[in-house]
């Protein structure tokens, strides 16, 4: 492991991998450190989603933005990321709810996505296996350029390019302490050596808290477990993935042809706990038949569980922090880290190479919290 | 051309994991990950045992200090069917 660098990332999924690979394109001496092995967290735990379709205005331009990036991918990164833009489809089961999405389609068509709001006879049009009274569901909104990716696979496939052009990417390696003088970073130490630097980028995912702590700085992250099954392969049956704000479903075909889907769990508790519970699998496969029948007679394979790191506004903390500098965040993705995370760090690098602050980093600064007007981003889901 | 089978839910050979562990990804749950072993519907009781072996032969750990891959319920496949059924009110 090298002594010294530009800038220690700490954490190994999908932000931080491809943090890695942007700053090293920069031409900075990048080194990764991971706890366990890439994509082993919140990265490799997800739904593999990636959604547009946002309340706050912010969310919707990050994630448009990453869209994009997520197109040229492939062709950027020499590897298949399994990226397909088979839409989203967002049920709205009553006329509040109608209210919310009819806001969120016009602050979204405002940012050029195309997004259309279906009658519930246009609904299996989209996705043919589902029943509109069992979802009991008066519409929908559907954005066509939604989509999802492999999580694995694209983090391999940033690690790979970063390791091509230089960075250095260490698993299986633990943090031991940051060390700081002058309110300024100075060194990472791990359990297999320390290394000399002026720049810490805190991707830990659920871990990202502790380590804030090592510097005496605190975040307002609150882990929450989260579940979520794999069924047996299909022929291919749908293409869009198919969320519900109000049940907090989610569900999509992979390319494989398994069935991935999550819905809260019944008793959700706070918490680091990880193991998965029966209540889940019953509420999930509840839910799961009354939207789409025919699947009751599909075999559930495997079921697991991860993390959300949630902010009090569900938005992410990215950025310096004001107390100690060159302490770089990028955490608190609140179960959205992978589809925003193209833009995540291209706003990253765009700030610890040339100390570019855009506004939208700006307004996801730690700093936010302590202001009173948040505003919430109230499109979640799992 | 002749291939050694070691995943028989993916199609995935002895030659696919050496590649994959020459590239690079030397713990089981990257190959998982990587190559989708034990991810099928046998969920890992064919290939993990032979690719536990396979690392072994080609890193040199042995494979008492190889971490196994998280078992995952349900340990056997179960439909939606039956577990949406389980206390169902008339």
């Amino acid at each position: 492991m090298k002594s010294k660098a530009d800038v220690v990332i700490i954490g190994g999924g999908v932000n931080g991998c491809s943090l890695a690979y942007r700053l090293v394109k920069k031409g900075l001496d990048v080194v990764v450190v991971e706890k366990k092995y890439l994509s082993s967290g919140a990265t490799g735990a997800c739904g593999a989603g990636i959604r547009q379709q946002w309340s706050t205005r912010e969310n919707a331009q990050l994630a448009i933005q990453s869209v994009k990036i997520f197109e040229r991918l492939r062709k950027e990164l020499g590897q298949d990321i399994e990226f397909r833009q088979g839409g989203y489809l967002i049920a709205v089961h009553d006329e509040k709810e109608m209210e919310q999405a009819e806001k969120n389609v016009t602050m979204q068509r405002s940012l050029g996505l195309k997004v259309d709001i279906l009658k519930p006879d246009e609904i299996t049009g989209v996705v043919s296996i589902l029943d509109v009274k069992g979802m009991k569901a008066i519409g929908a909104t559907f954005c066509p350029t939604d989509g999802h990716a492999n999580p694995f696979r694209t983090t391999f496939a940033y690690a790979d390019a970063a390791r091509k052009l230089g960075a250095e990417i260490n698993t299986h390696i633990t943090v031991i302490n940051v060390k700081t003088a002058k309110k300024a970073i100075r060194a990472v130490v791990t359990d297999q050596g320390t290394i000399q630097t002026d720049v810490v980028v805190n991707a830990a995912g659920i871990d990202s808290k502790a380590i804030a702590e090592m510097v005496k700085v605190k975040l307002p992250l609150t882990p929450f477990r989260k579940e979520i099954l794999a069924t047996e392969r299909l022929q291919p049956l749908f293409e869009a993935m198919v969320i519900s704000f109000k049940d907090g479903i989610y569900f999509s075909q992979q390319k494989e042809g398994q069935i991935v889907g999550g819905i809260p769990i019944p008793e959700e508790k706070k918490g680091y706990k990880t193991m998965p519970t029966f209540a889940f699998l019953e509420h999930m496969a509840k839910t799961l038949t009354r939207y789409a029948p025919v699947l009751k007679h599909v075999n559930v394979l495997r079921h697991w569980t991860g993390f959300y790191d949630v902010t009090p506004d569900a938005r992410p903390i990215l950025g310096e922090v004001r107390e100690v500098k060159g302490f770089i965040q990028c955490s608190g993705f609140s179960g959205h880290g992978f589809m925003i995370s193209p833009m995540v760090s291209l706003l990253l690098t765009e700030f610890i190479a040339e100390q570019k602050i855009s506004d939208v980093l700006e307004s996801l600064s730690l700093d936010r919290f302590k202001g009173k007007n948040i505003e919430k981003e109230l499109s979640v889901v799992g | 051309m002749k291939r050694s089978i070691v995943c028989r839910c993916e199609d995935i050979s002895e030659e696919d994991v050496i590649q994959a562990i020459e590239e690079g990804y030397t713990d089981i749950e990257e190959l998982r990950k990587k190559l989708r072993i034990g991810m099928g519907p046998c969920q890992g009781r064919v290939c993990i045992q032979l690719v536990t072996r396979i690392l072994e032969r080609k890193t040199g750990r042995k494979i008492s200090k190889i971490q196994l891959p998280t078992v995952r319920p349900p340990l056997v496949p179960v439909s939606l069917g039956t577990l949406a059924s389980e206390n169902d009110e008339k």
